[in-house]
């Protein structure tokens, strides 16, 4: 990398909460400004520099013919690729359509759904390109961004956890709301970085990480089942802003009520 | 007179507009010396949340609704549970009321503070962003950056965090906020308010085109207090009326340039949302401090420049900080922190004022509480009409122009209003076509 890296920040199809939280650094951000070349930021400045460039955060699913072309050339501009968010780990809340049919979600929205440029399914940045580091989060936590500019430019790798939630809790010393409480709660299959946020606030995890590393989403639907969580809330539960994750779409299928029973 | 250097025809383009949120452009035709079209392209991909709305359960649609736009969640959640509440008949506590106002105060503050000092000042000084704007004046951008700064304090101490808040649910809260917790706040809030009045001073200097718009103004008007979160919505031609009154008056319309739709009032046609007609229609509901800025800022009751909405937007941070320290020192944690909510089948609407303008939701049941079907209306899509009359009065004004300076001064017209792109695709492409 050279003294002074490039960065760039490139939206795919999201809420712009990722790019935001880059904003949000208030104390850092001019000091981030100093170290790195902000190069390309289309929500921030008018200015943008062409590439190569040494990092490229990226934001957003891909759902569009054209956003498919365009990662592959940010991807050739790029040294490092890191996508930010759960549209781009894991396709989003937009990845809602991948269980049902574009058209089906078109009607009732557009007059017209010819006007419109849009794929089948909303699918996650490393379904098209090499990604060289994944943040997770519904939205991102700024540290953890702040970590990962840290890292970059000191040239290490960037301490990011693959455990679960849970552990966050215990870290805060939050009572479990699963077992103490009979709530239903994703902590345990459910990627830490969130600081165990919800359940602090006396509220279960609803998944924003993503999936754990190994995490055993058939052992916590059959506890969650078990407290009388309905098959059709298991299924809701999994599929939200991560349903695109294997982990959790899988298990939100299983849950599903066949065609028949609908 | 100085000549016209201009050719008569000419096209002025811009595929991707710059320091506004999500993605969209602007392209507009001058023929013969003359404005023949302007459009605001909004090429943001769709992505259908009214479709994925459908079967599920009354309680998750704030946090669904919030994922529409990262800079206004708290709009999204307000809004989905006003209309959730009035559909299931559920009435909320005073206490309730007060802390869903103050988080969403803390809103207001991050969301002005970014497009004041970030997105729309570095247009008045020439330069590119808040970084380019900081090796000229510092000190101005450390103090957006601190106003945001506490703004998102206050997102994160009643809502758990600032992007996509934790903290909301129907009927309520999960939590309530302890007092000690919030008071800690009054002291970064006092220090906001002065740098709200500090930027009111600060945009007064600022050079402003000299355009004044035709706006039918609508916003919500509540009885003797600035609109955030509740009351009727009014019209700066004399109408009043409930939001589900209001939802059967919205049209909108799907076009072929743009992934928004376009809204207009039923026999009346473009309107316009957002700072500017919060304060025509509320001014004289401002707090005196507010009030005060305003005059410093150079405002009367009603601004009609479109550019001078930096000034309104100074002044409204001005009134959140105020409001929010206001609230603060009046908080009674609710106990409990949410009514309860029981499921009927019916159709609810609820209308509040994202920073950007009125966000109306309208979601109908069935008795188990599943979304039959869900009807959203971004503010930046009942915005568009009036922001294309706006660029075609900007391109009139300054048809002389080069065609940089053309260019930049209609990606200024756009940006005076704050544009949600994200919110809107459901929405934005600049291109100056003069052939």
């Amino acid at each position: 990398m050279s003294a002074r890296p490039t960065l760039a920040v490139w939206k795919f199809s999201s809420c712009d909460g990722c790019q935001l939280t880059l904003l949000d650094c208030e104390d850092e951000l001019l000091a981030v400004a100093e170290h790195v070349d902000i190069a390309h930021f289309t929500e921030m400045s008018s200015a943008s520099v062409d590439g190569p460039y040494d990092v490229s955060l990226v934001e957003g699913s891909v759902t569009t013919a054209a956003d498919r072309e365009r990662i592959l050339a940010i991807r050739e501009a790029s040294g490092l690729l890191v996508t930010i968010g759960a549209c781009a780990a894991a396709g989003g809340i937009q990845a809602l359509r991948n269980f049902t049919s574009v058209a089906e979600l078109a009607r009732g929205v557009y007059a017209h759904p010819e006007y419109l440029d849009t794929l089948e399914t909303s699918t996650a940045i490393a379904d098209h390109v090499g990604v060289d580091l994944e943040l997770h989060g519904c939205p991102i936590d700024r540290h953890q961004l702040l970590e990962v500019i840290s890292a970059l430019l000191a040239g290490r790798r960037p301490v990011l956890p693959s455990y679960s939630v849970c552990q966050e809790c215990k870290q805060r010393a939050t009572v479990c709301l699963l077992v103490a409480r009979g709530r239903a709660c994703l902590g345990p299959v459910t990627r830490a970085g969130c600081g165990a946020l919800c359940p602090s606030l006396d509220r279960g995890c609803f998944g924003c990480f993503g999936p754990a590393e190994s995490a055993n989403t058939a052992s916590l639907a059959r506890r969650l089942a078990a407290d009388g969580t309905s098959q059709a809330q298991l299924s809701r539960l999994f599929r939200t802003f991560n349903a695109g994750a294997p982990a959790f779409r899988k298990e939100s299928v299983a849950h599903d009520a066949p065609p028949a029973e609908r | 007179m100085t000549h016209r250097r201009q050719s008569a025809d000419r096209t002025i383009d811009v595929p991707g507009l710059a320091r506004v949120e999500g993605e969209g452009g602007l392209r507009v035709e001058v023929r013969g010396g003359e404005v023949a079209s302007v459009a605001l392209n909004i090429f943001e991909p769709p992505r259908f949340f009214e479709g994925f709305l459908r079967a599920r359960s009354f309680e998750e649609v704030p946090d669904i609704t919030a994922r529409i736009c990262g800079i206004c969640p708290v709009a999204y959640q307000m809004s989905a549970c006003a209309a959730i509440e009035d559909a299931f008949g559920v009435a909320v506590d005073a206490r309730v009321a007060a802390l869903r106002r103050l988080l969403y105060c803390g809103e207001w503050v991050q969301s002005h503070a970014l497009h004041v000092y970030l997105l729309h000042a570095p247009d008045f000084l020439g330069c590119a962003d808040a970084v380019e704007l900081a090796q000229l004046d510092r000190a101005a951008v450390q103090r957006g950056l601190e106003l945001k700064r506490v703004g998102n304090l206050l997102m994160e101490a009643v809502g758990g965090r600032s992007v996509h808040p934790v903290n909301v649910r129907v009927g309520g809260f999960y939590r309530a906020p302890r007092p000690e917790d919030l008071r800690a706040l009054l002291e970064p809030l006092r220090r906001a308010l002065d740098a709200s009045l500090a930027t009111a001073e600060w945009v007064a200097g600022f050079d402003y085109p000299d355009v004044e718009g035709e706006y039918l103004f609508v916003a919500l008007r509540p009885d003797g207090v600035y609109p955030i979160d509740s009351g009727p919505v009014a019209s700066s031609d004399g109408l009043e009326t409930t939001p589900g009154g209001f939802a059967e008056l919205v049209v909108e319309e799907h076009v072929e340039r743009s992934t928004a739709l376009h809204a207009r009032l039923a026999g009346r046609g473009a309107y316009l949302t957002g700072p500017l007609a919060r304060y025509a229609l509320n001014s004289g509901s401002l707090p005196e401090i507010a009030k005060q800025a305003a005059a410093a800022a150079g405002l009367g009751p009603v601004c009609t420049n479109p550019f001078r909405s930096i000034a309104v937007r100074a002044v409204e941070l001005v009134f959140a900080c105020d409001e929010a320290i206001r609230l603060i020192e009046r908080y009674e944690p609710p106990d409990p922190p949410a009514a309860e909510v029981r499921p009927v089948a019916g159709v609810g609407h609820g209308a509040t004022e994202a920073p950007r303008g009125l966000l109306l939701h309208r979601y109908a049941f069935d008795a188990g509480g599943l979304v039959r079907e869900a009807r959203i209306v971004p503010p930046t899509s009942q915005n568009q009409l009036s922001i294309e009359d706006d660029l075609r009065r900007v391109v009139v004004a300054s048809i002389g122009a080069g065609d940089e300076e053309l260019t930049a001064r209609c990606e200024q017209a756009v940006r005076n209003h704050d544009p949600c792109i994200s919110c809107a695709a459901h929405f934005l492409d600049v291109e100056v076509e003069r052939s």
